[in-house]
């Protein structure tokens, strides 16, 4: 008996599938409403979370505002802090389709068009009285921790930030870009240097506690264990058929390591819960699980590079499963963190792997290494394709995504497509035009899928009275040509 | 008995029709404008392929016989032209009902009358006129829209009546009339037009030799010919024509595309996207090619495509439209000029004039201060479609460049300025071994595609599709075509 | 005289905008020693906007040139087949440059930290020019000198050992090399002071040289060694000492934020005659990175650089403010406004520029709480239509000069004048589509 299963709280959207989008019958098996455990516990550990937020004035726990990539959760979790995460809120604004309005907000204040709306979504949220996506008021911060991996946005951001909340402290981790494809010791030694001449005072200055080196190392063992699950998770997906959707799905079994649980206890039970979950679904060859019930067949694999839209997320996966393609691997499950190749977070090294972690994100690769890590995911998973979700506030992903399509193409000879929407901003999410690209690609690999299988079509040039216009060397003579077939 | 396959391209502002052969032969081409309803225009274009076809069937029925007779051969192009006449005329009488009704409805009691017998004095005046184009300026293979003919021709004659007081509400009782009679599909009898149209070219030919006596001269050895013998020519071939009238034309399958496919009241199966469509009816046209370039009305598409005619890989324009049909629509309408206009005034352009935006919010701007710095009109006009075509230039080079034969399809293949700036860079660009191909249905080549893939049908499917074993059918096919 | 002005303006206006960089490709080819050059190999090293030490470069033996991308000059097609709308325009044209083989004899390309886009070309570069040294020039955004400035000096270090690895360049011994950097940051140290006379020459007298020919002087200084960029404005430091054209009733305004993709000259001149002198402005930014002078004959130089880096920098939406002691952007954009004796500040910012348009907000909320008059619109390189752009700036330059006639009338809560300063242009002017 297969299972409807809700989406986990952590991203828990009212959005339902619009009525103009009926589910298509027959696409699940009927099913009944079965929450697997790890999706319990992932409840229970955010609910925590914001309760603790909710409630931090009273406590006097200190909050700390800081970023996905590059997060420094243990260290936040050693001076015993709550984390926010601003765009994990726009994100959550987003999946509740109540970002446009606080987007247009902020473009009211004085913000441009043309840039983040994760950004402007948070800003929106401040002018608006700082009301979190679950309807509570959030804390403001007693540390902004810029630890600006990957995304100079960061950067500007906090510095709006910094404006917004006059006197609140700053500390900055400047997170070196791997441009060469390479992590220097000279690279380590600049952040190690930060962590401890800025970071950590600055968090000791705050917390009023002393860094209790101890306490970090035994986190740093808690977020290794979490790690080494998630690394086993996504290795599941180059099972065919995938057990799980690891874009769509994905994004929900990263929220507990991205949203200040890596290094905690309760992760490292959560991912090991949703492990031998997903383990038993791929042992029994199952497909994944949509929001409409169990997959029927995995038709068509694709790796996929962007983030999501949010805005329109469950339409936006709709298009996929209605058509039996799952993701198996994607760039943006990497964002807080690539631990496929082995990299750990180690107490043994404690500021080091700190250092390492940031600087191993995924928008922190240079754009070669990111076109050799996707060329290794459509092979290692066996893919069919490769699509870009090209997302428009976000020019860390998307500048040069191009020719990364391009690159790939020319390497594998997979086919690829590229679509454009944004994060958080419903204006730029067109149905129509995703639908339509993605229908076409989707039949295009249908098509070279055949090709293989069946002999070839061979056509013949009917009698249509074909003309060939303009042998270049003299592009004139195309005038004269059309004009004699009247065409002019 | 014959088999036939029909595509369907239901584009954002033109839906198109082919209909196909088993021999892959093209016997049937229709198109319309798109209305709201997505519906009514795919049904009007195929219904117009369906018309063409039965012409088209009699031509070949009649083949040696056309061959050997000019006459009749003209004869027959006349009697297709009549037809589409009879076409609009029912078309226009419809209007003719709704404009009276809508005055009843809009107008104050005060005015009602004026404005009807103004409505009939134009009606008079403008239906003579058009018959005439139809008749002798064969406005009918134009592929012009009915909307366009008539529009062009009321606004005249209401210009003509002088009375500026009668403008205002005339004009608004054509904007409220014109949508519901373009949103109807008129019953048409396709046997009893004909016959309609043979009497109408008795009565040409007649009258043009009445006509010729009194002007005393002109020349035209098929119209003498026909002037002579019309009765003769009509009654030979008659019972061709009614054989034809009253043959079935079997759709044994078909295959929707376009922008609004996904209205298109066509079973999922029979749906398919323009991208492998539009690809498919370029290999068709001309198996070398390689690489496709589409620009339509909403948006632009560059395709590489595989000896078979299968994509391999496609780029489209992103989120803005510039560059596109509608873009030319819009400037053309900035500028007052028509879209035919509009290509021929800037072919004339030796100095171009460099546009930066082909924005569509900002060009209208752009224009307006260029003309005001007295820049020629055509050197505007040059460097727009440069503008243009360099957008596609970076679409067909995000799509994997341009190889061996180029096939450029779509409504604005029909745009000639266009089409030089296109054949300049992609000689520049991509050398001057690449053939560059361009037909002149380049416009139907969506449907073509789709007409060939519906009699391939069953060959392929959706990732989706359910084998089925019954051919899909829309369901007004099933009736027997009149 | 004045004809000689003008034909070095015209010789500067071709060298800035040559696209297929001539004059430095001359400078490589021609290769004779001179005195200081220190091997027979010269090479060119292109960097994008904004800042990198060219002091390095020219040390070495090198001519680092600017690439601001293609302006309004150059048709694009293969840069543009990389971008998506949303980027700026910036990329498309230096790509156009890369793949159309204007840069073909450029043996490096620096890519300073400014944004993504710029970042994520760097790789792109490192695909499209794998015959090229690519470097990525990460700038420290601590300001530490043990912490940033180590880190800064190996960034530094690395440029110089690529560029000697890839050229096969023996490494320069350390007492010369010092002789040579000192004697670099001497010329630069000139080229910066003469820039910053000359701005200062042009607040007092804007009439003498208009924004746009200045524009054009300053700007081919990023083509051709510092050396000849020296003279060039030595002559024109000297021409300016006497009067030329007359004054006119314009007001005087700032330009902020046109700091990395540069505005085409038709903008700059659009503002000039909508009634503005532009007194000063962050176009070129890079050329006028350092504030003062980087400390000169010092035993170790590239530790001068370094602080001048860390202690110095102008401030920037690229940089970090990391609330130096010389104040917040705010303060600092203020307090310029109050050196150039300028009436407001005209933010200007290239379409998709992130930083730039993250930063207006608080700027432009800043400035007003201030007391300052601002206006803001977009712009793109390849912006061709300023009829907008010139009505509005043409209304800011009135209100602000009837203001400032009627001074009893006025104030910052002035409805009127409240109203006009507020104006905001569209801000979109190339390429997007509105959605309703």
């Amino acid at each position: 008996m297969s299972k409807i299963i809700t989406p986990p709280p952590f991203l828990k959207t009212a959005a339902k599938a619009p009525a103009a989008f009926p589910s298509k019958a027959g696409a699940a098996k009927p099913a009944e409403v079965v929450k697997e455990r790890s999706m319990l516990l992932q409840k229970e550990m955010l609910g925590d979370l914001f309760h603790s937020l909710t409630t931090a004035k009273e406590t006097g726990r200190k909050v700390v505002y800081t970023f996905v990539p590059g997060n420094l959760s243990e260290l936040i979790l050693a001076f015993d802090m709550l984390p926010v995460y601003p765009e994990i809120n726009a994100l959550q604004w987003g999946m509740r389709k109540k970002s446009g309005q606080l987007i247009r907000d902020a473009e009211k204040y004085g913000y441009s068009e043309d840039v983040c709306t994760y950004v402007k979504c948070d800003v929106g949220m401040f002018l608006n009285g700082n009301i979190g996506p679950t309807g509570e008021k959030l804390p403001p911060p007693d540390l902004l921790l810029l630890s600006y991996t990957g995304c100079f946005t960061f950067l500007k951001w906090f510095e709006s930030l910094q404006k917004l909340y006059p006197g609140v402290p700053t500390a900055m981790l400047h997170t070196p870009y791997a441009a060469d494809g390479i992590v220097t010791d000279d690279m380590v030694k600049y952040m190690t240097r930060q962590l401890e001449e800025d970071v950590i005072p600055k968090m000791e200055q705050v917390s009023g506690k002393k860094f209790n080196p101890e306490k970090l190392a035994h986190h740093l063992d808690l977020a290794k264990e979490s790690e080494d699950w998630i690394a086993k998770l996504f290795d599941l997906t180059k099972q065919v058929p995938s057990p799980i959707d690891a874009y769509f799905a994905g994004v929900y079994y990263i929220g507990p390591i991205n949203a200040g649980f890596r290094g905690a206890e309760s992760a490292v039970e959560y991912y090991h819960q949703l492990y031998d979950e997903v383990a038993a679904r791929a042992a029994l060859g199952k497909p994944p699980i949509t929001p409409e019930g169990e997959l029927e067949e995995e038709k068509f694999r694709l790796v996929v590079e962007g983030p999501p839209n949010w805005t329109h997320f469950r339409e936006f996966w709709k298009l996929f499963y209605d058509m039996g393609v799952v993701v198996v691997a994607s760039s943006y499950t990497k964002v807080g963190g690539y631990f496929d190749e082995g990299f750990r977070h180690e107490a043994t090294k404690p500021l080091e792997s700190l250092a390492r972690y940031c600087m191993g994100c995924y928008t922190n690769y240079s754009l070669p290494e990111r076109i050799n890590m996707l060329e290794k995911f459509i092979v290692d998973y066996k893919a069919d394709g490769f699509l870009i979700n090209s997302i428009k506030s976000c020019n860390s992903f998307s500048a040069g995504q191009l020719l990364i399509m391009r690159e790939l193409e020319s390497r594998l000879g997979v086919p690829v497509s590229f679509i454009e929407s944004d994060l958080v901003d419903p204006r730029y999410f067109s149905y129509a035009n995703i639908k339509n690209r993605l229908d076409s690609f989707f039949q295009m690999m249908d098509q070279r899928k055949r090709v293989g299988g069946r002999q070839p079509f061979t056509r013949q040039a009917p009698e249509i009275a074909s003309q060939r216009v303009g042998r270049a060397s003299s592009p004139d003579t195309l005038l004269p040509i059309l004009q004699a077939e009247g065409m002019l | 008995m014959s088999n036939y396959y029909l595509g369907i391209d239901l584009g954002s502002t033109t839906s198109k029709a082919v209909i196909i052969n088993q021999h892959d032969e093209i016997i049937g081409r229709g198109i319309t404008n798109t209305r709201a309803n997505y519906e009514v225009a795919s049904e009007i274009a195929r219904l117009e392929a369906v018309y063409n076809a039965r012409f088209s069937l009699l031509k070949r029925m009649l083949h040696s016989e056309l061959e050997a007779n000019p006459e009749l051969r003209r004869y027959v192009s006349d009697l297709e032209e009549a037809f589409q006449y009879l076409e609009f005329r029912m078309r226009a009488d419809r209007l003719y009902r709704q404009l009276v009704t809508t005055t009843g409805e809009y107008l104050s009691i005060d005015n009602q009358p004026k404005i009807l017998s103004a409505l009939g004095r134009i009606f008079e005046n403008a239906i003579p006129e058009i018959k005439e184009q139809y008749l002798h300026k064969n406005l009918g293979s134009k592929n012009q829209f009915f909307r366009d003919i008539f529009f062009e021709q009321y606004n005249h004659e209401v210009t003509k009546l002088e009375s500026p007081a009668l403008f205002e509400p005339l004009m608004t009782v054509f904007d409220k009339s014109i949508t519901p009679v373009e949103n109807e599909i008129l019953p048409l009898d396709f046997a009893a037009l004909v016959h309609e149209a043979m009497d109408i070219l008795e009565e040409k030919y007649t009258g043009f030799a009445e006509r010729q006596t009194s002007t005393g001269f002109a020349f035209d050895e098929e119209l003498n010919l026909l002037a002579g013998n019309v009765r003769q020519v009509s009654e030979t071939i008659k019972k061709h024509i009614d054989r034809i009238a009253a043959q079935k034309i079997d759709i044994a399958n078909m295959v929707g595309t376009g922008y609004g496919r996904a209205l298109l009241p066509f079973p999922k199966e029979s749906i398919r996207s323009e991208i492998l469509c539009h690809a498919f009816g370029a290999h068709i046209s001309f198996p070398e090619t390689r690489t496709v370039l589409d620009i339509g009305g909403q948006d632009t598409k560059a395709i590489q495509v595989d000896a078979q005619g299968f994509v391999t890989s496609f780029q489209m324009n992103d989120r803005c439209a510039a560059g596109c049909g509608r873009y030319l629509g819009y400037i053309a309408d900035e500028l007052g000029m028509t879209l035919s206009e509009l290509g021929d005034t800037a072919t004339k352009s030796e100095h171009e004039t460099t546009i930066c935006s082909t924005c569509t919010v900002f060009a209208g701007a752009e224009l307006r201060e260029l003309q005001n710095l007295g820049v020629p009109r055509e050197d505007i006009l040059g460097g727009l479609h440069k503008a243009i075509v360099s957008r596609a230039m970076s679409l067909m080079a995000r799509s994997g460049g341009v190889r061996n034969e180029f096939t450029f399809t779509g409504g604005v293949a029909r745009n000639p300025a266009v089409l030089k700036y296109l054949s300049q860079f992609v000689f520049e660009n991509y050398g001057t071994d690449i053939t560059m191909n361009v037909h002149p249905d380049s416009i139907f080549m969506g449907a073509l595609g789709g007409a060939h893939f519906a009699r391939l049908g069953v060959n392929i499917e959706l990732p989706t599709a359910k084998k089925s074993s019954s051919v899909p059918m829309m369901p007004t096919m099933a009736e027997e075509l009149v | 005289m004045q004809q000689t002005l003008e034909a070095l303006i015209s010789k500067c206006e071709h060298l800035a905008f040559d696209l297929q960089f001539t004059h430095a490709k001359n400078w490589k080819r021609d290769g004779s020693m001179d005195d200081r050059s220190p091997a027979a190999h010269r090479f060119l090293v292109g960097y994008l906007p904004i800042y990198i030490p060219r002091e390095i470069i020219h040390a070495m033996g090198g001519l680092p040139v600017g690439i601001m991308g293609s302006g309004d000059r150059m048709q694009i097609i293969k840069g543009d087949a990389y971008y998506q709308s949303y980027i700026c325009h910036l990329p498309r044209g230096v790509v156009e440059l890369a793949l159309s083989g204007a840069l073909s004899e450029f043996d490096a390309f620096i890519f300073p930290s400014i944004c993504d886009v710029v970042r994520n070309l760097s790789g792109m570069f490192q695909i499209f020019k794998a015959d090229a040294f690519i470097k990525y020039l990460d700038l420290p955004q601590n300001f530490l000198s043990e912490v940033g400035g180590a880190y800064y000096r190996r960034e530094m270090e690395t440029v110089i050992e690529g560029i000697q690895a890839h050229l096969s360049l023996a490494p320069i011994p350390e007492d010369l090399w010092r002789e040579r950097l000192n004697h670099s940051i001497r010329l630069y140290n000139e080229n910066r002071a003469l820039i910053e006379r000359i701005v200062t020459l042009r607040q007092e007298f804007p009439w003498r040289l208009s924004a746009v020919d200045w524009y054009c002087i300053l700007r081919s200084g990023i083509t051709m060694p510092v050396e000849e960029h020296n003279n060039i404005l030595y002559e024109v430091e000297g021409m300016l000492q006497e009067e030329r054209g007359r004054p006119l009733d314009n007001i005087r305004v700032v330009i902020s934020g046109a700091f990395c993709e540069q505005p085409p000259l038709g903008l700059i001149k659009t503002i000039e005659l909508a009634g503005c002198y532009i007194v000063d402005d962050d176009f070129m930014l890079g050329s006028r990175w350092i504030e003062g002078n980087i400390e000169e004959n010092t035993a170790d130089p590239m530790a001068a650089i370094v602080e001048a880096y860390l202690q110095h920098s102008t401030f920037s939406a690229s940089l970090y403010e990391a609330a130096p002691a010389s104040g917040t952007k705010v303060e600092r954009l203020a307090e310029l406004v109050r050196r150039r004796k300028a009436d407001g500040v005209v933010f200007a910012a290239a379409s998709f520029c992130d930083p730039a348009l993250l930063d207006r907000p608080e700027l432009q909320n800043g400035l007003e709480r201030a007391g300052l008059r601002t206006i803001g619109f977009q712009y793109s390189e390849n912006t061709g239509q300023f009829k907008v752009i010139k009505e509005e700036v043409g209304a800011f330059s009135d209100s602000i000069k009837l203001w400032d006639a009627v001074p009893e009338a006025g104030g910052i809560g002035d409805a009127a004048s409240s109203q006009l300063v507020q104006v905001w242009l569209p801000t979109v002017l190339d390429e997007i589509d509105i959605v309703a």
